[in-house]
Protein backbone atom coordinates (compact mmCIF):
# COMPACT_ATOMS: atom_id res chain seq x y z
CA UNK A 1 0.00 0.00 0.00
CA UNK A 2 1.17 3.47 -0.93
CA UNK A 3 0.86 5.98 1.91
CA UNK A 4 0.92 9.78 2.05
CA UNK A 5 4.59 9.54 3.09
CA UNK A 6 5.35 7.40 0.03
CA UNK A 7 3.68 9.96 -2.21
CA UNK A 8 5.78 12.73 -0.63
CA UNK A 9 8.95 10.71 -1.22
CA UNK A 10 8.01 9.95 -4.87
CA UNK A 11 7.23 13.62 -5.43
CA UNK A 12 10.72 14.49 -4.19
CA UNK A 13 12.34 11.83 -6.41
CA UNK A 14 10.37 13.02 -9.45
CA UNK A 15 11.03 16.71 -8.73
CA UNK A 16 7.35 17.58 -8.84
CA UNK A 17 6.08 19.60 -5.91
CA UNK A 18 2.66 18.48 -4.68
CA UNK A 19 0.28 20.35 -2.43
CA UNK A 20 -1.21 18.85 0.74
CA UNK A 21 -4.69 18.76 -0.75
CA UNK A 22 -3.51 16.70 -3.76
CA UNK A 23 -2.04 13.90 -1.66
CA UNK A 24 -5.15 11.89 -0.76
CA UNK A 25 -6.26 11.63 -4.36
CA UNK A 26 -2.77 10.61 -5.47
CA UNK A 27 -2.68 7.91 -2.78
CA UNK A 28 -6.02 6.58 -4.02
CA UNK A 29 -5.06 6.63 -7.72
CA UNK A 30 -1.63 5.13 -7.13
CA UNK A 31 -3.04 2.28 -5.08
CA UNK A 32 -5.72 1.40 -7.59
CA UNK A 33 -3.27 1.49 -10.52
CA UNK A 34 -0.57 -0.47 -8.66
CA UNK A 35 -3.12 -3.05 -7.62
CA UNK A 36 -3.93 -3.51 -11.30
CA UNK A 37 -0.20 -3.86 -12.07
CA UNK A 38 0.06 -6.65 -9.52
CA UNK A 39 -1.70 -9.03 -11.90
CA UNK A 40 1.70 -9.28 -13.57
CA UNK A 41 2.71 -11.36 -10.53
CA UNK A 42 0.56 -14.20 -11.90
CA UNK A 43 2.78 -14.59 -14.96
CA UNK A 44 5.54 -17.17 -14.75
CA UNK A 45 8.59 -15.33 -16.09
CA UNK A 46 11.23 -17.68 -14.74
CA UNK A 47 14.08 -17.68 -17.27
CA UNK A 48 12.33 -15.23 -19.64
CA UNK A 49 14.65 -12.56 -21.03
CA UNK A 50 13.45 -8.95 -20.80
CA UNK A 51 12.72 -7.11 -24.08
CA UNK A 52 14.30 -3.67 -23.95
CA UNK A 53 13.89 -3.06 -27.66
CA UNK A 54 11.86 -4.76 -30.36
CA UNK A 55 14.24 -4.20 -33.23
CA UNK A 56 17.46 -6.16 -33.46
CA UNK A 57 19.70 -3.15 -33.54
CA UNK A 58 22.44 -2.58 -31.01
CA UNK A 59 25.55 -0.42 -30.95
CA UNK A 60 24.72 1.58 -34.04
CA UNK A 61 27.77 3.56 -35.13
CA UNK A 62 28.21 6.36 -37.58
CA UNK A 63 31.30 8.00 -39.03
CA UNK A 64 33.01 10.27 -36.55
CA UNK A 65 32.63 13.20 -38.91
CA UNK A 66 31.87 16.77 -37.88
CA UNK A 67 28.74 18.32 -39.24
CA UNK A 68 27.13 21.68 -38.82
CA UNK A 69 25.31 22.11 -35.52
CA UNK A 70 22.83 24.72 -34.31
CA UNK A 71 24.38 28.19 -34.03
CA UNK A 72 24.60 29.48 -30.45
CA UNK A 73 21.86 32.09 -30.82
CA UNK A 74 19.45 29.44 -32.15
CA UNK A 75 20.34 26.97 -29.42
CA UNK A 76 19.70 29.60 -26.74
CA UNK A 77 16.61 31.10 -28.31
CA UNK A 78 14.12 29.12 -26.22
CA UNK A 79 15.99 29.40 -22.93
CA UNK A 80 14.08 31.72 -20.57
CA UNK A 81 17.24 32.95 -18.78
CA UNK A 82 20.66 33.32 -20.37
CA UNK A 83 23.84 35.23 -19.57
CA UNK A 84 26.90 35.79 -21.78
CA UNK A 85 25.95 33.02 -24.18
CA UNK A 86 25.21 30.52 -21.42
CA UNK A 87 21.97 29.10 -20.02
CA UNK A 88 21.51 30.45 -16.51
CA UNK A 89 20.54 27.83 -13.93
CA UNK A 90 19.36 28.30 -10.38
CA UNK A 91 22.00 28.24 -7.65
CA UNK A 92 23.35 24.78 -6.98
CA UNK A 93 25.41 25.44 -3.83
CA UNK B 1 -8.63 11.37 -52.24
CA UNK B 2 -5.13 12.89 -52.19
CA UNK B 3 -4.46 11.95 -55.82
CA UNK B 4 -7.71 13.71 -56.80
CA UNK B 5 -6.75 16.67 -54.62
CA UNK B 6 -3.37 16.88 -56.34
CA UNK B 7 -5.01 17.11 -59.79
CA UNK B 8 -7.46 19.69 -58.46
CA UNK B 9 -4.65 21.81 -57.03
CA UNK B 10 -2.86 21.75 -60.39
CA UNK B 11 -6.01 22.58 -62.33
CA UNK B 12 -7.28 25.23 -59.94
CA UNK B 13 -5.52 27.19 -57.20
CA UNK B 14 -3.71 25.88 -54.15
CA UNK B 15 -3.95 29.30 -52.48
CA UNK B 16 -7.71 29.36 -52.94
CA UNK B 17 -8.11 25.83 -51.57
CA UNK B 18 -5.99 26.67 -48.55
CA UNK B 19 -7.93 29.89 -47.92
CA UNK B 20 -11.15 27.87 -47.90
CA UNK B 21 -9.65 25.44 -45.39
CA UNK B 22 -8.45 28.23 -43.08
CA UNK B 23 -11.85 29.85 -43.35
CA UNK B 24 -13.52 26.61 -42.23
CA UNK B 25 -10.94 26.16 -39.47
CA UNK B 26 -11.70 29.61 -38.07
CA UNK B 27 -15.43 28.79 -38.00
CA UNK B 28 -14.88 25.28 -36.63
CA UNK B 29 -16.00 24.49 -33.07
CA UNK B 30 -14.03 21.22 -32.86
CA UNK B 31 -11.08 22.77 -30.97
CA UNK B 32 -8.83 20.52 -33.05
CA UNK B 33 -6.12 22.94 -34.21
CA UNK B 34 -3.89 24.53 -31.59
CA UNK B 35 -1.47 26.60 -33.68
CA UNK B 36 -2.04 27.69 -37.26
CA UNK B 37 0.80 28.36 -39.69
CA UNK B 38 -1.41 30.40 -41.98
CA UNK B 39 1.15 32.90 -43.20
CA UNK B 40 3.87 30.39 -44.14
CA UNK B 41 1.30 27.99 -45.61
CA UNK B 42 -0.25 30.64 -47.85
CA UNK B 43 3.22 31.71 -48.97
CA UNK B 44 3.99 28.10 -49.96
CA UNK B 45 0.64 27.86 -51.74
CA UNK B 46 1.38 30.97 -53.80
CA UNK B 47 4.75 29.52 -54.77
CA UNK B 48 3.04 26.28 -55.80
CA UNK B 49 0.52 28.15 -57.93
CA UNK B 50 3.35 29.94 -59.74
CA UNK B 51 5.56 26.92 -60.11
CA UNK B 52 4.06 23.57 -59.03
CA UNK B 53 6.72 21.11 -57.94
CA UNK B 54 6.80 17.44 -58.78
CA UNK B 55 6.98 16.01 -55.25
CA UNK B 56 4.73 13.14 -54.17
CA UNK B 57 2.75 15.62 -52.07
CA UNK B 58 3.23 18.79 -54.09
CA UNK B 59 0.82 21.43 -52.81
CA UNK B 60 -0.95 19.07 -50.37
CA UNK B 61 -1.76 20.72 -47.02
CA UNK B 62 -1.16 18.58 -43.94
CA UNK B 63 -1.86 19.02 -40.20
CA UNK B 64 0.76 17.93 -37.67
CA UNK B 65 0.34 16.66 -34.10
CA UNK B 66 1.62 19.05 -31.42
CA UNK B 67 4.46 16.71 -30.37
CA UNK B 68 6.24 16.64 -33.75
CA UNK B 69 8.88 19.38 -34.04
CA UNK B 70 8.26 21.98 -36.73
CA UNK B 71 10.92 24.62 -37.34
CA UNK B 72 9.52 28.07 -36.58
CA UNK B 73 6.08 26.76 -35.51
CA UNK B 74 5.26 26.36 -31.83
CA UNK B 75 5.47 22.74 -30.63
CA UNK B 76 4.10 22.41 -27.13
CA UNK B 77 2.72 18.86 -26.75
CA UNK B 78 -0.50 20.54 -25.51
CA UNK B 79 1.33 21.18 -22.22
CA UNK B 80 1.69 24.41 -20.26
CA UNK B 81 5.33 23.57 -19.59
CA UNK B 82 6.19 23.92 -23.31
CA UNK B 83 4.01 26.90 -24.20
CA UNK B 84 5.96 29.26 -26.41
CA UNK B 85 8.60 26.70 -27.42
CA UNK B 86 9.54 27.20 -31.07
CA UNK B 87 11.80 24.43 -32.35
CA UNK B 88 14.89 25.59 -34.22
CA UNK B 89 14.75 22.43 -36.38
CA UNK B 90 12.31 20.14 -38.20
CA UNK B 91 11.59 16.53 -37.27
CA UNK B 92 12.74 14.00 -39.87
CA UNK B 93 9.16 13.43 -41.03
CA UNK B 94 8.67 17.18 -41.55
CA UNK B 95 11.84 17.39 -43.63
CA UNK B 96 10.52 14.49 -45.73
CA UNK B 97 7.07 16.10 -46.14
CA UNK B 98 8.59 19.42 -47.19
CA UNK B 99 10.98 17.70 -49.60
CA UNK B 100 7.93 16.18 -51.33
CA UNK B 101 6.16 19.54 -51.52
CA UNK B 102 3.61 19.19 -48.68
CA UNK B 103 2.41 22.37 -46.96
CA UNK B 104 2.33 22.43 -43.13
CA UNK B 105 -1.02 23.97 -42.07
CA UNK B 106 -0.49 23.98 -38.33
CA UNK B 107 -0.49 21.86 -35.21
CA UNK B 108 -3.25 19.72 -33.76
CA UNK B 109 -4.51 19.17 -30.25
CA UNK B 110 -3.52 16.07 -28.28
CA UNK B 111 -3.53 14.61 -24.82
CA UNK B 112 -0.76 16.34 -22.89
CA UNK B 113 2.53 14.67 -23.91
CA UNK B 114 0.43 12.00 -25.69
CA UNK B 115 -0.71 10.56 -22.36
CA UNK B 116 -4.35 9.72 -22.86
CA UNK B 117 -7.07 8.07 -24.90
CA UNK B 118 -9.45 11.00 -25.26
CA UNK B 119 -7.59 14.30 -25.93
CA UNK B 120 -9.10 15.59 -22.70
CA UNK B 121 -5.80 16.07 -20.83
CA UNK B 122 -4.69 18.85 -23.23
CA UNK B 123 -3.96 22.27 -21.69
CA UNK B 124 -6.14 23.66 -24.51
CA UNK B 125 -9.21 21.70 -23.40
CA UNK B 126 -10.80 18.72 -25.14
CA UNK B 127 -11.24 18.32 -28.88
CA UNK B 128 -14.75 17.33 -29.96
CA UNK B 129 -15.64 14.30 -32.05
CA UNK B 130 -16.97 15.51 -35.44
CA UNK B 131 -19.64 12.76 -35.31
CA UNK B 132 -21.02 13.92 -31.97
CA UNK B 133 -19.75 17.05 -30.27
CA UNK B 134 -20.53 15.70 -26.81
CA UNK B 135 -18.07 12.84 -27.34
CA UNK B 136 -14.28 12.51 -27.36
CA UNK B 137 -12.41 12.06 -30.65
CA UNK B 138 -10.16 9.44 -29.07
CA UNK B 139 -6.55 10.08 -28.29
CA UNK B 140 -3.95 10.94 -27.96
CA UNK B 141 -3.86 12.17 -31.59
CA UNK B 142 -7.48 13.37 -31.29
CA UNK B 143 -6.86 16.70 -33.02
CA UNK B 144 -5.15 15.01 -35.98
CA UNK B 145 -8.12 12.65 -36.42
CA UNK B 146 -10.81 15.30 -35.91
CA UNK B 147 -9.35 17.71 -38.51
CA UNK B 148 -9.40 14.97 -41.17
CA UNK B 149 -12.83 13.56 -40.24
CA UNK B 150 -14.23 17.09 -39.89
CA UNK B 151 -12.99 18.09 -43.36
CA UNK B 152 -10.69 20.92 -42.25
CA UNK B 153 -7.45 19.19 -43.33
CA UNK B 154 -7.02 16.56 -46.05
CA UNK B 155 -4.54 14.47 -44.04
CA UNK B 156 -2.44 14.59 -40.90
CA UNK B 157 0.31 12.98 -38.88
CA UNK B 158 -0.11 11.62 -35.38
CA UNK B 159 2.01 9.47 -33.10
CA UNK B 160 1.11 6.10 -31.62
CA UNK B 161 2.63 4.93 -28.32
CA UNK B 162 -0.18 2.61 -27.22
CA UNK B 163 -2.89 3.25 -29.81
CA UNK B 164 -2.75 7.02 -30.18
CA UNK B 165 -3.17 6.96 -33.98
CA UNK B 166 -5.50 3.95 -34.24
CA UNK B 167 -7.87 4.90 -31.39
CA UNK B 168 -8.80 8.35 -32.76
CA UNK B 169 -8.93 6.95 -36.31
CA UNK B 170 -11.45 4.39 -35.05
CA UNK B 171 -13.50 6.90 -33.01
CA UNK B 172 -13.58 9.43 -35.90
CA UNK B 173 -14.20 6.99 -38.77
CA UNK B 174 -10.96 7.43 -40.71
CA UNK B 175 -7.81 5.42 -41.54
CA UNK B 176 -4.79 5.42 -39.20
CA UNK B 177 -1.59 3.38 -39.29
CA UNK B 178 0.94 2.56 -36.56
CA UNK B 179 4.04 1.48 -38.51
CA UNK B 180 6.55 -1.18 -37.48
CA UNK B 181 8.82 0.15 -34.74
CA UNK B 182 11.87 1.66 -36.44
CA UNK B 183 10.29 2.21 -39.85
CA UNK B 184 9.69 5.94 -39.37
CA UNK B 185 12.40 8.07 -37.76
CA UNK B 186 11.53 9.49 -34.34
CA UNK B 187 14.04 12.34 -34.76
CA UNK B 188 12.15 15.44 -33.67
CA UNK B 189 9.25 13.57 -32.08
CA UNK B 190 9.08 14.70 -28.45
CA UNK B 191 9.68 11.46 -26.54
CA UNK B 192 7.09 10.01 -24.18
CA UNK B 193 7.82 6.25 -24.20
CA UNK B 194 10.56 5.85 -26.76
CA UNK B 195 10.67 2.06 -27.02
CA UNK B 196 6.98 1.98 -28.01
CA UNK B 197 6.18 4.97 -30.18
CA UNK B 198 6.03 5.59 -33.91
CA UNK B 199 4.73 8.45 -36.04
CA UNK B 200 1.87 7.45 -38.34
CA UNK B 201 -0.56 8.93 -40.91
CA UNK B 202 -4.28 9.68 -40.47
CA UNK B 203 -6.23 9.91 -43.73
CA UNK B 204 -9.58 9.33 -45.43
CA UNK B 205 -8.41 6.37 -47.50
CA UNK B 206 -5.94 3.50 -47.32
CA UNK B 207 -4.26 4.71 -50.50
CA UNK B 208 -3.59 8.09 -48.86
CA UNK B 209 -2.00 6.34 -45.89
CA UNK B 210 0.18 4.30 -48.27
CA UNK B 211 1.20 7.53 -50.02
CA UNK B 212 2.15 9.23 -46.76
CA UNK B 213 4.11 6.13 -45.68
CA UNK B 214 5.97 6.30 -48.98
CA UNK B 215 7.10 9.78 -47.92
CA UNK B 216 7.78 9.50 -44.17
CA UNK B 217 9.34 6.02 -43.87
CA UNK B 218 12.99 5.23 -44.39
CA UNK B 219 16.31 5.21 -42.59
CA UNK B 220 17.56 8.22 -40.64
CA UNK B 221 20.85 7.97 -38.80
CA UNK B 222 19.77 10.57 -36.23
CA UNK B 223 17.42 7.95 -34.72
CA UNK B 224 19.52 5.06 -33.43
CA UNK B 225 16.49 2.75 -33.58
CA UNK B 226 15.79 3.58 -37.23
CA UNK B 227 15.61 0.43 -39.36
CA UNK B 228 18.29 -0.02 -41.98
CA UNK B 229 18.05 -1.93 -45.22
CA UNK B 230 16.36 -1.27 -48.50
CA UNK B 231 13.73 1.44 -48.75
CA UNK B 232 10.26 -0.03 -48.99
CA UNK B 233 7.48 1.07 -51.27
CA UNK B 234 3.76 0.87 -50.44
CA UNK B 235 1.82 2.00 -53.49
CA UNK B 236 2.86 -0.78 -55.89
CA UNK B 237 0.88 -3.93 -55.09
CA UNK B 238 -1.69 -2.02 -53.02
CA UNK B 239 -4.53 -3.19 -55.27
CA UNK B 240 -3.47 -6.84 -55.37
CA UNK B 241 -6.35 -8.05 -53.20
CA UNK B 242 -6.58 -10.63 -50.42
CA UNK B 243 -7.05 -13.89 -52.35
CA UNK B 244 -5.27 -16.65 -50.46
CA UNK B 245 -4.47 -14.45 -47.47
CA UNK B 246 -4.79 -16.19 -44.08
CA UNK B 247 -6.28 -14.04 -41.34
CA UNK B 248 -6.08 -15.00 -37.67
CA UNK B 249 -8.84 -13.97 -35.29
CA UNK B 250 -7.34 -13.68 -31.79
CA UNK B 251 -10.06 -15.01 -29.50
CA UNK B 252 -8.84 -12.84 -26.61
CA UNK B 253 -9.89 -9.72 -28.58
CA UNK B 254 -13.59 -10.61 -28.61
CA UNK B 255 -16.24 -11.27 -26.01
CA UNK B 256 -16.34 -9.77 -22.54
CA UNK B 257 -15.97 -5.98 -22.46
CA UNK B 258 -16.53 -5.54 -26.19
CA UNK B 259 -19.60 -3.55 -27.23
CA UNK B 260 -21.99 -5.85 -29.13
CA UNK B 261 -22.40 -3.46 -32.08
CA UNK B 262 -18.61 -3.16 -32.35
CA UNK B 263 -18.27 -6.93 -32.34
CA UNK B 264 -20.98 -7.30 -35.00
CA UNK B 265 -19.35 -4.73 -37.29
CA UNK B 266 -15.94 -6.38 -36.96
CA UNK B 267 -17.29 -9.88 -37.68
CA UNK B 268 -19.13 -8.52 -40.73
CA UNK B 269 -15.78 -7.08 -41.86
CA UNK B 270 -14.06 -10.45 -41.42
CA UNK B 271 -16.78 -12.06 -43.54
CA UNK B 272 -16.33 -9.37 -46.19
CA UNK B 273 -12.62 -10.19 -46.35
CA UNK B 274 -13.57 -13.87 -46.61
CA UNK B 275 -15.90 -13.12 -49.54
CA UNK B 276 -12.96 -11.37 -51.22
CA UNK B 277 -10.88 -14.55 -51.10
CA UNK B 278 -9.16 -14.48 -47.70
CA UNK B 279 -9.59 -17.28 -45.19
CA UNK B 280 -9.82 -16.91 -41.44
CA UNK B 281 -9.16 -19.09 -38.43
CA UNK B 282 -9.36 -18.53 -34.71
CA UNK B 283 -6.02 -18.29 -32.96
CA UNK B 284 -4.84 -17.44 -29.46
CA UNK B 285 -2.54 -14.72 -28.13
CA UNK B 286 -2.49 -16.13 -24.60
CA UNK B 287 -0.72 -13.27 -22.80
CA UNK B 288 -3.11 -10.57 -24.04
CA UNK B 289 -4.67 -10.02 -20.63
CA UNK B 290 -1.32 -8.94 -19.18
CA UNK B 291 -0.49 -6.52 -22.00
CA UNK B 292 -2.21 -3.50 -20.49
CA UNK B 293 -0.40 -3.70 -17.15
CA UNK B 294 2.96 -4.39 -18.82
CA UNK B 295 2.39 -1.51 -21.23
CA UNK B 296 1.56 1.02 -18.51
CA UNK B 297 4.53 0.01 -16.34
CA UNK B 298 6.92 0.38 -19.29
CA UNK B 299 5.33 3.58 -20.66
CA UNK B 300 5.30 5.28 -17.25
CA UNK B 301 8.87 4.23 -16.49
CA UNK B 302 10.13 5.56 -19.81
CA UNK B 303 8.05 8.72 -19.35
CA UNK B 304 9.60 9.43 -15.95
CA UNK B 305 13.01 9.40 -17.57
CA UNK B 306 12.11 11.18 -20.84
CA UNK B 307 10.19 13.98 -19.14
CA UNK B 308 12.99 14.69 -16.67
CA UNK B 309 14.33 17.10 -19.31
CA UNK B 310 11.46 19.53 -18.74
CA UNK B 311 13.03 21.72 -16.11
CA UNK B 312 12.36 25.17 -17.54
CA UNK B 313 16.06 25.77 -18.17
CA UNK B 314 16.61 25.27 -21.91
CA UNK B 315 13.00 25.77 -22.97
CA UNK B 316 9.58 26.12 -21.48
CA UNK B 317 8.11 28.19 -18.72
CA UNK B 318 10.23 29.55 -15.88
CA UNK B 319 8.64 32.22 -13.75
CA UNK B 320 9.36 34.01 -10.53
CA UNK B 321 12.48 34.19 -8.40
CA UNK B 322 14.92 31.30 -8.55
CA UNK B 323 15.24 29.34 -5.32
CA UNK B 324 17.61 26.44 -4.81
CA UNK B 325 18.03 23.99 -7.69
CA UNK B 326 15.60 21.28 -6.57
CA UNK B 327 12.88 23.62 -5.32
CA UNK B 328 12.99 25.70 -8.50
CA UNK B 329 12.55 22.66 -10.74
CA UNK B 330 9.92 21.06 -8.54
CA UNK B 331 7.83 24.22 -8.65
CA UNK B 332 8.22 24.72 -12.42
CA UNK B 333 7.17 21.11 -13.01
CA UNK B 334 4.27 21.34 -10.57
CA UNK B 335 2.88 24.35 -12.44
CA UNK B 336 3.74 23.13 -15.94
CA UNK B 337 2.43 19.55 -15.96
CA UNK B 338 -1.22 18.52 -15.78
CA UNK B 339 -2.53 15.82 -13.38
CA UNK B 340 -2.22 12.80 -15.74
CA UNK B 341 1.34 13.65 -16.72
CA UNK B 342 2.28 14.07 -13.05
CA UNK B 343 0.61 10.76 -12.22
CA UNK B 344 2.54 8.90 -14.92
CA UNK B 345 5.91 10.49 -14.15
CA UNK B 346 5.48 9.77 -10.44
CA UNK B 347 4.31 6.18 -10.91
CA UNK B 348 7.16 5.59 -13.38
CA UNK B 349 9.60 7.07 -10.88
CA UNK B 350 8.23 4.70 -8.25
CA UNK B 351 8.42 1.67 -10.57
CA UNK B 352 12.09 2.40 -11.28
CA UNK B 353 13.04 3.29 -7.71
CA UNK B 354 15.34 1.20 -5.52
CA UNK B 355 13.66 -1.99 -4.39
CA UNK B 356 10.84 -1.93 -6.97
CA UNK B 357 12.71 -2.14 -10.27
CA UNK B 358 12.56 -5.95 -10.40
CA UNK B 359 8.96 -6.18 -9.30
CA UNK B 360 7.55 -3.73 -11.85
CA UNK B 361 9.86 -2.64 -14.68
CA UNK B 362 11.87 -5.82 -15.18
CA UNK B 363 8.78 -7.97 -14.78
CA UNK B 364 6.93 -5.89 -17.39
CA UNK B 365 9.85 -6.26 -19.82
CA UNK B 366 9.73 -10.04 -19.36
CA UNK B 367 5.97 -10.07 -20.00
CA UNK B 368 6.70 -7.95 -23.07
CA UNK B 369 8.88 -10.82 -24.36
CA UNK B 370 6.00 -13.27 -23.90
CA UNK B 371 3.62 -10.95 -25.75
CA UNK B 372 6.09 -10.50 -28.58
CA UNK B 373 6.43 -14.29 -28.80
CA UNK B 374 2.62 -14.66 -28.94
CA UNK B 375 2.66 -12.55 -32.10
CA UNK B 376 5.67 -14.38 -33.57
CA UNK B 377 3.90 -17.72 -33.10
CA UNK B 378 0.68 -16.37 -34.61
CA UNK B 379 2.45 -15.04 -37.70
CA UNK B 380 3.91 -18.50 -38.38
CA UNK B 381 0.33 -19.68 -38.92
CA UNK B 382 -1.40 -16.67 -40.46
CA UNK B 383 -0.49 -13.61 -42.56
CA UNK B 384 -2.51 -11.03 -40.65
CA UNK B 385 -4.60 -10.68 -37.51
CA UNK B 386 -7.97 -8.92 -37.33
CA UNK B 387 -9.79 -7.47 -34.30
CA UNK B 388 -11.73 -4.43 -33.16
CA UNK B 389 -9.42 -1.41 -32.80
CA UNK B 390 -11.33 -0.23 -29.71
CA UNK B 391 -13.70 -2.33 -27.59
CA UNK B 392 -16.21 0.55 -27.49
CA UNK B 393 -17.27 3.48 -29.67
CA UNK B 394 -16.38 7.06 -28.69
CA UNK B 395 -17.43 7.83 -25.12
CA UNK B 396 -18.75 11.10 -23.69
CA UNK B 397 -16.44 13.99 -22.83
CA UNK B 398 -15.97 13.87 -19.05
CA UNK B 399 -17.25 10.31 -18.70
CA UNK B 400 -13.93 8.65 -17.77
CA UNK B 401 -11.45 11.41 -17.12
CA UNK B 402 -11.70 11.25 -13.32
CA UNK B 403 -11.06 7.51 -13.20
CA UNK B 404 -7.62 6.97 -14.78
CA UNK B 405 -7.83 3.16 -14.71
CA UNK B 406 -11.11 3.10 -16.67
CA UNK B 407 -9.45 5.22 -19.36
CA UNK B 408 -6.43 2.90 -19.50
CA UNK B 409 -8.76 -0.09 -20.01
CA UNK B 410 -9.94 1.33 -23.35
CA UNK B 411 -6.44 0.68 -24.75
CA UNK B 412 -6.68 -3.08 -24.27
CA UNK B 413 -6.50 -4.03 -28.00
CA UNK B 414 -4.04 -1.37 -29.12
CA UNK B 415 -1.18 -1.61 -26.59
CA UNK B 416 -0.10 -5.21 -27.35
CA UNK B 417 0.88 -4.06 -30.86
CA UNK B 418 3.26 -1.42 -29.50
CA UNK B 419 4.77 -3.90 -27.05
CA UNK B 420 5.48 -6.28 -29.95
CA UNK B 421 6.56 -3.47 -32.29
CA UNK B 422 4.43 -4.81 -35.17
CA UNK B 423 2.38 -2.66 -37.59
CA UNK B 424 -1.41 -2.22 -37.32
CA UNK B 425 -3.99 -0.18 -39.16
CA UNK B 426 -7.49 0.95 -38.18
CA UNK B 427 -10.02 1.23 -41.02
CA UNK B 428 -13.70 2.24 -40.75
CA UNK B 429 -15.89 -0.89 -40.74
CA UNK B 430 -19.34 0.28 -39.68
CA UNK B 431 -21.26 2.03 -36.95
CA UNK B 432 -22.39 1.41 -33.39
CA UNK B 433 -25.54 3.48 -33.08
CA UNK B 434 -24.31 6.45 -35.12
CA UNK B 435 -20.67 6.29 -34.05
CA UNK B 436 -17.86 4.92 -36.23
CA UNK B 437 -16.27 1.53 -35.53
CA UNK B 438 -12.71 0.61 -36.55
CA UNK B 439 -11.36 -2.71 -37.79
CA UNK B 440 -7.79 -3.35 -36.69
CA UNK B 441 -5.53 -5.32 -39.05
CA UNK B 442 -2.14 -6.33 -37.65
CA UNK B 443 0.87 -7.74 -39.50
CA UNK B 444 4.33 -9.08 -38.71
CA UNK B 445 7.38 -6.77 -38.46
CA UNK B 446 7.67 -4.78 -41.71
CA UNK B 447 4.45 -6.39 -42.94
CA UNK B 448 2.91 -3.01 -43.87
CA UNK B 449 2.53 -4.22 -47.46
CA UNK B 450 0.06 -6.98 -46.56
CA UNK B 451 -1.68 -4.83 -43.92
CA UNK B 452 -2.31 -2.02 -46.41
CA UNK B 453 -3.31 -4.43 -49.19
CA UNK B 454 -5.97 -6.10 -47.02
CA UNK B 455 -7.21 -2.72 -45.76
CA UNK B 456 -7.41 -1.45 -49.33
CA UNK B 457 -9.38 -4.52 -50.50
CA UNK B 458 -11.79 -4.07 -47.59
CA UNK B 459 -12.23 -0.36 -48.24
CA UNK B 460 -12.86 -0.92 -51.96
CA UNK B 461 -15.64 -3.40 -51.11
CA UNK B 462 -17.39 -1.29 -48.46
CA UNK B 463 -18.92 2.22 -48.25
CA UNK B 464 -17.83 3.15 -44.68
CA UNK B 465 -14.93 5.44 -45.61
CA UNK B 466 -17.36 7.57 -47.63
CA UNK B 467 -19.62 8.36 -44.67
CA UNK B 468 -19.19 11.94 -43.51
CA UNK B 469 -20.16 13.45 -40.17
CA UNK B 470 -22.42 16.48 -39.97
CA UNK B 471 -19.90 18.91 -38.58
CA UNK B 472 -20.74 22.45 -37.56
Amino acid sequence: MITREDVEHISWLASIKIEDEEKDELVEHFNSILEYFHQLDEVDTEGVKPTYRVVDLANIFREDAAYESLPQDQALKNAPRTENGYIKSPRIV
Amino acid sequence: MLSELKSKLLAESCEEYLCQLFDRIEKSSLNAFTTLAKESALKEAKLFDKNPGRGLLAGVPIAIKECISTKGIETNCSSRILRGYIPPYDAHVIERLKAEGAIIMGKTNMDEFAMGTSTETSCFGPTKNPWDHTRVPGGSSGGSAAVVAGGIAPCSLGSDTGGSVRCPASFCGIVGLKPTYGLVSRYGLVAYANSLEQIGPLTHTVEDTALLMEVISGHDERDSTSATGTRRSYLPGLQDGVAGLKIGIPKEYFGEGVDSDVEKAVWAAIHTLESLGASWQEISLPHTRYALAAYYVIAMSEASSNLARFDGLRYGSRQGEDKDWHTTFSEIRAKGFGPEVKRRIMLGTYALSAGYYGRYYLKALQVRTLIKEDFQRAFKEVDLLASPTMPIPAFKIGERINDPLSLYMADVFTVPINLAGVPAISVPCGFAERLPVGLQLMGPHFGEGAVLRAAQAFEAATPFHEAKPEVV
